[in-house]
């Protein structure tokens, strides 16, 4: 291939001699020079990136720590009455005020946090497994079983959820175990559906293929290739079922459905406040109410941002 | 088309049925009588006669078909905590309000929500943008029930404009309205937003600019349209997410309505009422859940193209 004689006029401040044939091995030219990023390395580095997303995990785990360690940086215990105490204002001795027993709210509000962080993960976590299981189950094995499996779903998702959970209040009683069954009996369907449709994706593909061709069985294939693959979108729709729940259990509460006095949760807290409100008292409102506010704005941050960083449309 | 609204609505009757039945015996399967805990001291002869008042003399199974039988007929029967009135009666004297509310919610919510997110999406990056993401970002995380008890609080006890308790103009409607509607709206405003972003990077948009059309022309035929479809697809949850909200919004501001009833029949273990508003309930999810899908056949062709292959 000769050079142009145009463009060599224009170079002619380098003299031809020193253009020398760039002398690689074609075994060195297919070394990976950077170290290779995978996706998770890839996705936890977009989130790092994100300002909202890091400051809704540094709450997350600021309020996971005050949920542990809150209730014993106080002298009280939450269900402890002191009579004399009654609605007392934030002051020195009592950080966020007493409510009409003269119970500490501060106790009370990380006791609160533990009852909602709790129920917020343990819903989460069974809702993964059933749906982990039952999508996955349906999506591999396809043709009647899936069509059977989805038609179940279907009529499931018909069910208003917080009346399903309601009904089971009346039915078991009000509780905490009560709360969670109610909650995940019909909340593992979002994820359940989810996984279906990634693996439905998956399945066909070529990698998965190529498995089965080198003798991979299914229980393999499942584990490899399909279920790492799943997990993105199962882990943001995790992330955003924690608010979901937290909130289920703050209305629940709120109804007088949750769990019993006296143990204390946000929802409860807010309800004792309901009648105290044209008192004066706003702490009795204020506390719960911004915290379950915090929590639910900084899991459903952290959700957005998490769904930002896997979703691999965007990945570069 | 025809075939796709018939199979959807066979559907429906299907799920219908089945929350009736897994209501019936939910409500059934709870242990103890609940004439037994209303009516201690009564005698053998008046408990005798209750029990075939409520129809509870009878075999579960006759019981059972005769639910399905009066409830098809919109008969609900007698409720247990007033013993004059019927289910009935007690639904249709709360009806009125909660479907004002109801109504009032959902409408509002969706126009003030597609009306934020497109605006947020013309002008991204800007003032009304970063507004519209705020009141989003509140609506979703501060819970109704929380947004009421303040609305009462500082909005209706400082100005006589908005009455807090009764029920009766339209004033009364805004303050529970605006609590119940902001989570919904939160959320249509996002996907609103974000759909309209999308799509207005799309060629046939470029497309329809280079053709001279005026930018409401386009942002109303070409943009909004398609914007708007994820939007319906999530009308039924939000309908859902209004319905429940209302038990506690109608709690707060003493409204007369069915959510009311419903907070009351399960603290009294009303059992004829407890299954009745969920039964009401469940059946306006449903229905709303149909209309979404008939509307997403008719405004999306893809949809009628999938029920050609079937």
């Amino acid at each position: 291939m000769g050079i142009p004689t145009k463009q060599k006029t224009e170079h002619s401040s380098v003299p031809d001699d020193l253009f020398v044939p760039l002398n690689k091995d074609s075994a060195q030219l297919e070394n990976i020079v950077r170290p290779s990023v995978g996706f998770w390395k890839d996705a936890w580095q977009r989130l790092l990136k994100n300002k909202l997303a890091v400051a809704g995990l540094i709450t997350i785990i600021f309020l996971t720590i005050m949920a542990i360690v809150g209730p014993m940086l106080t002298p009280y215990s939450y269900s402890e009455q002191t009579l004399s105490n009654q609605n007392q204002p934030p002051s020195a001795e009592h950080w966020f005020g007493t409510d009409n027993l003269g119970r500490d709210m501060f106790t009370r509000t990380w006791y609160g946090a533990r009852i909602s962080l709790f129920i917020g993960l343990a819903a989460a976590l069974i809702e993964f497994i059933i749906g982990v299981i039952y999508g996955g189950i349906s999506g591999y094995k396809g043709g009647r079983t899936d069509n059977v499996m989805m038609r179940i779903v279907d009529i499931l998702y018909g069910l208003p959820y917080l009346l399903v959970v309601i009904l089971l209040m009346v039915v078991m009683g009000p509780g905490l175990f009560t709360i969670i069954i109610a909650l995940t009996l019909t909340g593992w369907i979002g994820m359940a559906r989810i996984v279906r449709g990634q693996v439905l994706q998956l399945k066909n593909n070529e990698y998965v293929l190529a498995s089965k061709v080198l003798g991979a069985n299914t229980s393999r294939i499942i584990r490899k290739h399909l279920l790492p693959n799943t997990m993105g979108p199962v882990i943001v729709s995790m992330t955003l079922t924690v608010p979901g729940a937290i909130f289920a259990e703050a209305f629940l509460s709120f109804l007088g459905l949750g769990v019993s006095a006296p143990v204390a949760s946000w929802g409860s807290m807010a309800n004792d406040a309901l009648g105290v409100l044209n008192t004066g008292h706003w702490w009795r409102l204020f506390f719960p109410a911004f915290f379950i506010s915090l929590t639910m704005l900084a899991f459903n941050v952290f959700g957005d941002g998490l769904r930002d960083a896997l979703d691999p449309k965007l990945r570069r | 088309m025809l075939k796709y609204i018939l199979k959807r609505f066979a559907w429906m009757i299907l799920t219908i049925w089945v929350i009736i039945t897994l209501t019936f015996f939910l409500m059934h399967s709870i242990p103890g009588d609940p004439l037994d805990v209303g009516d201690s001291g009564g005698s053998a002869a008046a408990s005798e006669n209750l029990r075939a008042y409520y129809n509870l003399d009878q075999p579960l199974p006759v019981q059972y078909f005769s639910y399905i039988k009066n409830i098809v007929t919109l008969d609900f029967g007698p409720s247990m905590t007033s013993r004059s009135s019927t289910v009935n009666d007690m639904i249709s004297s709360g009806f009125p309000a909660s479907l004002q509310l109801g109504i009032a919610s959902l409408v509002f919510s969706v126009i003030s929500g597609v009306a934020l997110g497109v605006l947020a999406a013309l002008r991204h990056n800007k003032m009304i943008d970063y507004i519209t993401m705020i009141v989003a970002v509140i609506g979703i995380s501060i819970p109704n029930f929380i947004q009421s008890m303040l609305f009462i609080n500082y909005i209706g006890a400082n100005f006589d404009f908005f009455p807090v308790a009764r029920w009766g103009t339209w004033r009364h409607v805004i303050l529970p309205a605006l609590a119940l509607s902001s989570g919904p709206m939160a959320i249509i405003a996002r996907l609103t937003r974000s759909n309209m972003l999308e799509v207005l990077t799309q060629d046939y948009i470029r497309t329809a600019k280079a053709k001279g059309l005026s930018a409401r022309k386009i942002v109303v035929k070409h943009a909004l349209r398609n914007a708007l479809l994820p939007v319906v697809t999530i009308m039924g949850a939000l309908t859902a997410s209004v319905l429940t909200g209302s038990f506690v919004i109608e709690r707060i501001f003493a409204i007369p309505g069915i959510g009311q009833y419903f907070v009351n029949s399960i603290s009294n273990r009303d059992y004829p009422m407890i299954m009745a508003t969920t039964v009401i309930y469940s059946s306006i999810l449903v229905f709303m859940m149909f209309l979404v899908d008939i509307i997403y056949g008719i405004i999306d062709p893809r949809i009628k193209l999938h029920t050609k292959e079937d």
